[in-house]
């Protein structure tokens, strides 16, 4: 499969092409779902359950019916009689077990925050003046919050139908494990503590349903990473045809993963429009997105690793408990953080033996979902750690350690030991290519300088995957109506400007605009002469949106299938009117042009005018095809997976009396595949990176042992910020997969895999002279000055 | 989440504030910059029947100098204070603590008077009025009268301001030229609250000899660990008369762990905001100990 | 028992009156009433920044105003700065470097950055950071903004330099 861009002309792909989506939106003049007013429209809000666990006894809304401005009172009860509830439970994992989820509470309420009454009022302030006169009779029952907790004999079950808090185990083996860490002259071990953290998009979950009671149709605007997931469930749950659903996703202020869920709150809207058959409106606020959206991570983890005296990796373990809420993520699961922790931990180096556990179990906290990069910021974390570990305990270099045990470059195609295959990594180019970058032989040295001066700088090193665009073979045997093709409908109007209608879906990662410059290059046209529309069931070909990084990889892909489609249709009509041989001619620059000297024949504007007003001027038999639409799925002969790799290092100082972190530089080499635009992939990893040195540094939900969430609101779950992130230098290495034509991989969650692990080496490189390493993210103050007073003891 | 219904009456004059006041008690809220009451009202844990704006009032804004002291009207917004020469001048320990106060648009509203009442435990300015022993000038229908800033701050978000009154002028006595200050906060992001703070003055005993500099007056204040600022009086007691080095300093920390009791918060256990303070505490003394000239 | 208020103001240059309920937010207000949706909302507590506008000349978060608190006030929101081309320099560095990928923090964020960019010194890396630190941005990263507002500031100095008289 040929990887090769015409040379004929100038190439667009691989430039920094700005975005045109941003030339409105930097002027404030964005439609997000908030923005859109519908004509007699219902503000909703939700009273939530402010205990974790509890059975709901009696609800009583009669006196905030009375309420100035209340339209209508739904509980789950009256929803649950138009709209069926969904599962988390994959069909090919018959020991996956999850609880049938409602959009509002019915018997009991299972996490504080869980919705449990619609009120439906003109304004939103009066909906929530009613929230008071809703009187709700609880009787309140053991609270599941520890993981360990969880899975003791005597731990209240929070769905006794399943008979377990259990959800699932997994288990992984290769090789022989044991015997490998009983030959091993080093051994190092540790544990790790991952905390819970949000996704935090600065815009809250919205959304507006439209619920058309004389045409039995329904139009929903949520802010969405698939429009077609979210019309297929509205579809099945609420059994409205499915040509009458159309779920649009407007401008989306950023996703993360948050937005690509099904939410009990969300679906309840919908259900209370076709209840009331008005429009209704349904946006979080803040303290809601904290007890709501999706949380992540949350992981302990004890692992191992055997090294040999000559530093090399032998044998790896590791055993990860992963707590999730009180239910699986119906389609999207909650056991891939943990099945991530263990596929790829450690996976860039080439050992043996391997053993893997994980444990999913449910407690009584909001749910665990896919936040940006899932299970893999734990999975480099761990592997990372180990791995300077490993090289502490030989006296290497981390670095060198690392190029030492990398899987080396004559060894792909390559299956490790946990089970992943990788087409072709960059591991060693990557690495080289960042020691170069940061001057690491010369850090080095003012690193022991500074030591001497009694000032602790760290410097972390840490080598990622990113495994992009799950396909049919991961997703189909689940039987979650998850769809992993991508498509892309072009249009040559009139004037000779193109619309591109793509299932890929945009909230701000620069797909479309990617998209857009796969077509320019194609048709030998201008990136402004090609307008891109998306997020819309209703209009554009079926497809999965934006989620694992693949945007680029396949909805590029269906557009570069299509757009050389449109080339070969607008070329047999322009050979027919030069009467050449459609092989002679090529497209550039908006012209027709001789392919072999490149003289320009006739304008693409009077091709795309005859052949949509003028036909009488084509030969009998010709068929002008200017739309055209073709579709992306990988082979199921390929693994159901890219992965792209990199490596990241941070440079930082701990103040080691204060226990404060103070980032000086950070680095990272890059390899996504094919580049369809530089400046927007460093943007993704800058993003990336200062998102993943929130969750390392800052971000943590807190709660109590009864399971109540402690800081929720922005004023006390702290965010990264300007003033404390540091500048950030990106580099890139480009391995394109040979799977597809195009060659990109994705890069949505790079930085933000790297980021932990990055952190959480270059704290303990700081801290090692002094005897103390940390063991629990996020690396607060009191975090660092607990790891230091333990080397005093 | 929305506001509660409230009434509102935009006051033109101190006197219909404090008719006002009188009027609805307890269920009437001052608002000023707004800039911690809004948020409250947003999240609906406040409820009051009336807000009064004092926004529109003549005279309680602005610095200014007399021959002592300088005075600051109540509704002096922090970024006035920020910019003002006057405070640069004759009170660097609130110039050196302003730039820890929030961020620029909070800055642009927020007020002086609003933050004294608002009384966080963990906000700069309580903290920096205690230390330079402020007065605050609070008014009602009865009249005015005065209370120090030692004995304004009662507890967590509560002072000696009654119900009816509305603080209007904040005096601080000017910074002698020989005076020295210290302000440190230890946060993790730039403008938020401290997780524990320091604000010192300190005035020496000149001698040519630096072994014969000692400390005259000192004052140090801890903020973000008790329910209001702390004034370590003991500590401070023990260090007067005192030349500052190396064992002073640590005979100081012990001073400080006795005479200072933290409350936990999502910040940090007592014991971590007990080991901040006392980090804070020796390097406001090792800063003082470099101005006097007895430690370089 | 709602209780409303007539107010006028100035808006973007226009005079505006409306009658407002006292409890709704300047944000809401904006947005909800006048259609001004260019203002974000993203916490309605002072600390995302994302609702930044400019009251009589100066930055405010609109989610810490009442709406009726804008009576007699001179308010700019990003649709008007916009409008004007007083910051037609710094949108275009933004699009330029890809400093903004879902955009909603950007109107707040430019509205900030608008005091930064009318000086006569420049402005360091670090102070500029410094600026824009009560301002969320979950999406860049920050690393592009603070390129973006160096280099129109850089640029608007260079100008001022080579025509002393401009400006
Ligand atoms: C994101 C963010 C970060 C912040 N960070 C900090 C920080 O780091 N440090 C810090 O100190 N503050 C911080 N603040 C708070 C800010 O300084 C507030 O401006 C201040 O605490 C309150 O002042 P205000 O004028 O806005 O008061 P308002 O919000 O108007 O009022 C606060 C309280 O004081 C009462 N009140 C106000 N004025 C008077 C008066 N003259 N007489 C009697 N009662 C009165 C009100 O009734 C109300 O109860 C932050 C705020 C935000 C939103
Ligand atoms: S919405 Fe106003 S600061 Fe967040
Ligand atoms: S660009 Fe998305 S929040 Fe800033």
């Amino acid at each position: 499969m040929d990887n090769q861009r015409p040379s004929d002309r100038e190439s667009i792909i691989g430039k920094s092409v700005p975005r045109s989506a941003l030339r409105q939106l930097v002027h404030g003049r964005g439609r997000y779902t908030d923005d859109i007013q519908l004509p007699r429209m219902l503000e909703l809000v939700f009273v939530r359950s402010p205990l974790a666990h509890a059975k709901i006894v009696n609800i009583n809304i009669d006196d905030a019916l009375r309420q100035p401005g209340i339209a209508h009172i739904f509980t789950g009860a009256d929803i649950a009689e138009i709209c069926k509830p969904w599962n988390g439970e994959a069909a090919h994992r018959p020991n996956l077990k999850s609880a049938p989820q409602y959009p509002l509470a019915m018997e009991q309420v299972t996490w504080q925050g869980e919705p449990i009454v619609a009120i439906l009022a003109e304004t939103r302030a009066q909906a929530e003046d009613a929230i008071d006169h809703v009187f709700i009779d609880f009787e309140e029952l053991p609270a599941v919050v520890d993981p360990h907790g969880a899975l003791e004999a005597s731990a209240p079950l929070i769905h006794p139908d399943l008979g377990t808090n259990l959800a699932d185990e997994q288990l992984i083996e290769a090789g022989s494990p044991d015997e490998a860490f009983n030959k091993a002259l080093h051994v190092v071990e540790a544990d790790f503590t991952f905390g819970r953290q949000t996704g935090v998009t600065l815009e809250p979950r919205s959304v507006i349903a439209d619920y058309n009671s004389g045409s039995r149709s329904l139009t929903v605007y949520q802010s969405h990473q698939s429009p077609f997931q979210m019309q297929d469930l509205y579809a099945q749950n609420l059994a409205i045809d499915e040509n009458n659903v159309r779920v649009i996703c407007p401008d989306v202020g950023g996703a993360f993963g948050v937005k690509l869920h099904i939410y009990g709150d969300e679906v309840a809207a919908v259900a209370s429009s076709v209840l009331t058959g008005r429009p209704v409106k349904f946006v979080a606020d803040r303290m809601e997105s904290f007890v709501s959206d999706t949380h992540a991570r949350d992981h302990r983890v004890k692992a191992r690793m055997a090294v040999s005296a000559n530093g090399r990796i032998q044998a790896f373990e590791v055993d990860d408990l992963s707590a999730v809420g009180p239910y699986g993520h119906a389609r999207r699961f909650s056991i891939v953080e943990g099945l991530q922790t263990i596929t790829s931990a450690a996976a860039p180096y080439k050992f043996k033996h391997y053993r893997g556990r994980t444990r999913i179990v449910y407690q009584n906290k909001n749910m665990i979902g896919m936040y940006r990069g899932v299970g893999l910021p734990i999975a480099c974390a761990v592997g990372e750690q180990m791995v300077d570990l490993a090289a502490a305990a030989v006296h290497m270099d981390p670095l060198e350690f690392r190029r030492q045990n990398y899987i080396d470059d004559d060894m792909y195609p390559h299956t490790t030991a946990t089970g992943i295959h990788f087409e072709q990594l960059s591991l060693h180019q990557c690495l080289t290519q960042l020691k170069a970058l940061m001057n690491y032989d010369e850090l080095r040295q003012e690193q022991q300088q500074q030591r001497e001066r009694g000032i602790y700088r760290g410097i972390g090193i840490a080598t990622f995957i990113e495994q992009t665009a799950y396909g049919s073979r991961y997703y189909g045997p689940t039987e979650a109506r998850v769809s992993v093709q991508e498509g892309c409908t072009l249009k040559l109007e009139p004037t000779g400007k193109v619309r591109c209608l793509t299932s890929a879906t945009e909230q701000g990662q620069g797909t479309t605009a990617g998209i857009a410059q796969i077509v320019a290059e194609e048709l030998g046209i201008g990136v402004d002469d090609i307008s891109v529309i998306h997020g819309d069931s209703g209009t554009t070909p079926y497809g999965g949106g934006s989620w694992a990084s693949r945007g680029a990889a396949m909805a590029g892909e269906a557009a570069l299938k299509a757009a050389r489609q449109l080339q070969s249709n607008i070329l047999e009509v322009a050979a027919a009117l030069l009467d050449l041989a459609p092989q002679e001619l090529t497209l550039s620059r908006s012209r027709i042009c001789l392919k072999h000297n490149g003289q320009s024949c006739m304008e693409l504007e009077e091709v795309a005018k005859i052949g949509h007003f003028r036909q009488d001027q084509l030969p009998a038999d010709l068929q002008p095809e200017f739309a055209v639409t073709r579709s992306h799925v990988p082979r199921n002969d390929v693994p159901p997976y890219y992965v792209a790799n990199g490596v990241q290092a941070s440079y930082l100082e701990v103040d080691t009396h204060t226990g404060i972190i103070r980032l000086l530089r950070h680095w990272a080499v890059d390899d996504c595949g094919r580049i369809l635009n530089p400046m927007i992939v460093d943007e993704q990893v800058r993003g990336g990176i200062v998102q993943g040195i929130g969750g390392a540094l800052l971000e943590k939900c807190h709660y109590d042992l009864q399971g109540q969430m402690l800081n929720a609101s922005m004023a006390d779950y702290l965010v990264p910020m300007a003033s404390e992130m540091p500048d950030i230098h990106v580099e890139h290495v480009e391995t394109p997969t040979r799977y597809t034509q195009l060659g990109a991989k994705g890069v949505g969650e790079a930085g933000t895999i790297g980021a932990i692990g990055v952190m959480w080496c270059a704290i303990n490189d700081a801290l090692r002279p002094l005897g103390a390493q940390v063991k629990e993210q996020p690396f607060t103050p009191e975090v660092i000055l607990d790891a230091l007073k333990q080397t005093h003891q | 989440m929305k506001a509660p219904l409230f009434d509102y009456v935009n006051a033109t004059s101190l006197d219909q504030a404090l008719g006002l006041l009188d009027q609805y008690g307890e269920e009437a809220r001052i608002i000023a910059g707004g800039q911690s009451l809004m948020a409250t009202l947003n999240m609906r844990l406040s409820q009051p029947q009336v807000l009064i704006d004092i926004n529109s009032i003549q005279g309680l804004s602005g610095v200014r100098e007399t021959r002592k002291d300088i005075r600051i009207g109540a509704l002096t917004r922090h970024m006035e204070l920020l910019e003002s020469d006057i405070v640069k001048e004759h009170l660097p320990l609130i110039a050196s603590a302003m730039p820890h106060v929030a961020h620029v648009a909070i800055r642009n509203r927020g007020t002086i008077g609003g933050s004294l009442s608002m009384a966080d435990p963990a906000a700069e300015l309580p903290a920096c009025c205690v230390a330079l022993d402020a007065t605050f000038e609070l008014s009602s229908r009865s009249g005015q009268r005065v209370v120090k800033a030692r004995d304004f701050f009662s507890g967590l978000y509560t002072t000696e301001r009654q119900d009816n009154e509305i603080l209007t002028q904040i005096t601080i006595p000017k910074c002698a030229p020989q005076q020295l200050h210290y302000f440190e906060e230890i946060n993790r992001r730039q403008g938020d609250f401290a997780i524990v703070g320091l604000a010192c003055t300190a005035a020496v005993k000149k001698g040519l000899m630096s072994s014969k500099r000692s400390l005259k007056a000192l004052d140090v204040v801890i903020f973000g660990c008790e329910d209001k600022p702390t004034r370590l009086a003991q500590t401070c007691l023990h260090l007067i008369g005192t030349s500052i080095d190396k064992n002073t300093i640590t005979a100081a920390k012990q001073k400080l762990e006795q005479e200072l009791n933290p409350t936990a918060n999502l910040e940090g256990r007592a014991d971590t905001k007990l080991h901040l303070a006392t980090v804070l505490l020796e390097r406001a003394l090792l800063s003082l100990a470099r101005d006097i000239g007895t430690i370089d | 028992m709602q209780n409303t208020r007539e107010i006028a103001f100035t808006l973007n240059g226009e005079e505006v009156s409306h009658r407002v309920p006292v409890r709704q937010h300047l944000a809401d207000f904006l947005r909800h009433e006048l259609g001004l949706t260019g203002t974000h909302i993203g916490c309605e507590q002072g600390v995302c920044g994302a609702c930044t506008i400019r009251v009589n000349g100066r930055s405010a978060r609109s989610c810490l105003m009442l709406a009726v608190q804008a009576d007699g006030c001179v308010v700019e929101t990003i649709e008007g700065i916009s409008q004007s081309g007083e910051i037609a320099d710094l949108q275009h560095e933004f699009i330029q470097r890809n400093a903004a990928q879902c955009a909603f923090c950007t109107p707040g964020m430019l509205m900030t950055a608008a005091d930064l960019i009318g000086g006569k010194e420049p402005v360091s890396r670090d102070a500029i950071r410094d600026h824009i630190s009560g301002n969320y941005c979950r999406c860049t990263g920050y690393h592009a903004i603070v390129d973006a507002i160096e280099s129109t500031l850089n640029k608007r100095l260079a100008s001022d330099k080579s025509n002393p008289h401009h400006g």
